[in-house]
């Protein structure tokens, strides 16, 4: 449980981080480090499965397409930048603190309910392939459509750039 | 029936994009239009024995989960499927670059298919997993310009339904907590039978709020009224006419119709939510400059008469809920299709600019007032008799003032509607404007079809009602 907090408050500084990060860059490192967070978390709940899924895609994959995009914006001009990071804290300061009041509330007035639907671990490792083929074939479908849909949004929004 | 209405499609997009050469391109249109109105037929009347029984098969082999739709889902289909044809007649119409309009197509076949998998779907999770499709569908489609108000657009919606993502994902994952599964099933079982009220109010709070989101109803529409006037035309005719009443009308109603009934303090919300959106809505419409504006403004305003159908509980007020979900496909985008034909010809959708196009394009201008008159509940048209519905419904339930407020508002839809007749099309004629003609056979047909469907669901009141919406009292209310 101590563990399990740990990690939990850790995520929760990488996710300020995230939001309130000088560049895009730090934003991009802040959300690969939620991503280890939650993977950490998988596998501290048995779910080593769902949790290489989380590390290689979510921390893996997607930082990599993030850092791409990222190197082909325009650095912004040093000027503004100062002015920027000024404002930066005026504008983000709310969300620490109520983070910070969330946190309290949740800790003082919500009494966790024993949810006894569901197990203290996940068990379905050895089942997933079971799950995905025999319950989740919908999902399966709306899988194999996303990534069609990917594909064309990309195509789409992106094939010009190469003309212009 | 899930092979059929969701991998077909799928097959379908990945035989275009084969490699088949310039042939295919040609074909791929009146292929996809092929099977989108024989998919739209076969909603309402089913499938030959023979094909129903082979695709059940297939079905089974897949091992495919999702319900052979009822009469609700029956209705959502032939909406989407009416507003998807409509829409690839438009934008095959008006995209002279032939890529983006292949895209085009390409993109509307899979947010069709989704918002059919949303219909489909017997489980919260796969729900959302459409949604987020035909979202995602959706914001491509509003930029497919690449201009800034395209882009401009695009990014408020992305921005809210990220909004909506994060309650809907928070919804289910409590009410996962509560049963240990997300069918609809375990979830009727989390509201209805969970020790845990407060978790299971904090879920349907969430899922409400999500789903408003989505469908866009006050106050959270801020993201419509940009997304609907800054879209390419075609685009504008499928989000307004259906994609977010699947979005967050259609999931609303199912599932809490469904799952819990309406919960006395939930339904006081939805009727204050929906007399808002009904009113404000028709008064910010009546001040606007730009044909599609009033548009979007004029469906935040039908949205609210849904809300209010569905507010009510009672089995006639969602039966005329759904009625109206019905026929705000059919009159929305007839009046869409005609704002895309008019800026065609014209080049302009500016109301100052625009006058006395009645006898350059008297058929744009006919249909336009069908719908117009449709959408403002005159009778015997179709949109006449889902407001009396959702009207009666209202009043049974002892909510006069609400049916009050609807009836005041569908005076002021007739106003604001026959100003833009008369401005668009009634008056002189603008000079500059004596040279325009009709927008073409594919537009002109679309235009008279929809205004045809206006009518004619009108003037079959007593059949289209005792086959598609008595029923729902039994497929609700079990």
């Amino acid at each position: 449980m101590t563990l399990i907090l740990i990690v939990s408050v850790l995520m929760l500084i990488a996710v300020l981080w995230t939001v309130m990060a000088r560049s895009l860059i730090r934003s991009m490192l802040g959300l690969a480090l939620v991503s280890v967070g939650v993977t950490m978390l998988m596998f501290l709940f048995a779910a080593p499965l769902a949790g290489v899924f989380e590390l290689s895609v979510c921390a893996g994959l997607i930082t990599v397409i993030f850092a791409a995009t990222v190197s082909l914006t325009k650095p912004m001009p040093a000027a503004d930048r100062a002015k920027y990071s000024k404002e930066r804290l005026k504008r983000y300061w709310p969300v620490p603190v109520l983070m910070l009041l969330a946190g309290a509330a949740c800790f003082l007035f919500l009494k966790i309910p024993d949810f006894a639907a569901l197990p203290a671990v996940a068990n379905a490792e050895n089942s997933v392939r079971h799950i995905l083929w025999h319950g989740r074939t919908l999902d399966l479908a709306g899988q194999v459509l996303l990534i069609l849909l990917g594909a064309f949004g990309v195509i789409t929004l992106f094939k010009e750039i190469k003309n212009q | 029936m899930t092979t059929f209405y969701l991998l077909l499609p799928v097959l379908f997009i990945v035989i275009f994009n084969l490699p088949f050469g310039k042939w295919m391109r040609s074909a791929a249109p009146w292929l996809a239009a092929g099977l989108i109105l024989f998919q739209t037929v076969t909603s309402v009347t089913g499938l030959p024995a023979g094909w129903a029984a082979g695709l059940a098969t297939v079905d089974g082999w897949l091992k495919f989960s999702a319900a052979v739709p009822d009469q609700f889902g029956q209705v959502m289909m032939f909406s989407v499927g009416v507003v998807s044809a409509a829409a690839l007649a438009v934008g095959y119409s008006l995209f002279a670059d032939e890529p983006k309009r292949f895209s085009f197509l390409n993109l509307l076949l899979i947010s069709k298919t989704a918002m059919t998998g949303i219909i489909l779907s017997q489980d919260l999770f796969s729900v959302y997993v459409f949604l987020e499709i035909t979202s995602i569908a959706s914001f491509v489609l509003i930029s497919l310009n690449k201009d800034k108000a395209g882009l401009s657009g695009a990014y408020n919606y992305i921005v809210l339904s990220a909004l909506a993502t994060v309650f809907l994902l928070g919804s289910i994952g409590f009410l996962f907590l509560l049963t240990g599964g997300t069918g609809f099933a375990d979830v009727a079982n989390a509201v209805t039978a969970s020790p845990h009220r407060l978790t299971a109010s904090i879920a349907l709070g969430f899922l409400v709020i999500g789903l408003f989101i989505k469908g866009g109803i006050v106050p959270f529409h801020g993201w419509l009224p940009d997304a609907y006037a800054n879209s390419p035309a075609a685009v504008s005719v499928l989000l307004a006419g259906i994609v977010t009443k699947v979005s967050g009308l259609y999931t609303l109603i199912r599932l809490v119709a469904l799952t819990s009934g309406l919960p006395a303090g939930l339904k006081e919300i939805l009727l204050a939510v929906g007399a808002l959106s009904v009113t404000v809505a028709a008064v910010i419409a009546v001040t606007q400059t730009n044909f599609k504006r009033v548009l979007a403004w004029s469906s935040i305003s039908q949205i609210g008469y849904i809300v209010l159908g569905f507010a009510t509980g009672s089995a006639l007020g969602i039966a005329g809920a759904v009625f109206h979900i019905l026929n705000h496909s059919l009159f929305k985008s007839l009046l869409f299709v005609n704002a895309a034909a008019v800026e065609k010809r014209a080049g302009t959708l500016e109301l100052a600019s625009l006058g006395g196009l009645q006898s350059k394009m008297p058929v744009t201008s006919s249909t336009s007032l069908v719908a117009a008159l449709s959408t403002a509940g005159v009778p015997p048209l179709a949109g006449f008799w889902s407001k009396l519905l959702i009207i009666m419904a209202l009043w049974q339930s002892h909510q006069h003032i609400y049916a009050l407020i609807a009836i005041l508002a569908s005076v002021l839809t007739l106003a604001y509607l026959l100003i833009i007749q008369a401005r668009v099309f009634w008056g002189k004629l603008k000079e500059s404007f004596t040279a325009v003609t009709e927008a073409g056979p594919l537009i002109t047909v679309t235009s008279v079809v929809l205004a045809l469907l206006n009518i004619g669901v009108g003037l079959g009141f007593p059949f289209v009602f005792d086959r598609f919406f008595k029923p729902i009292k039994d497929i609700l209310f079990r």
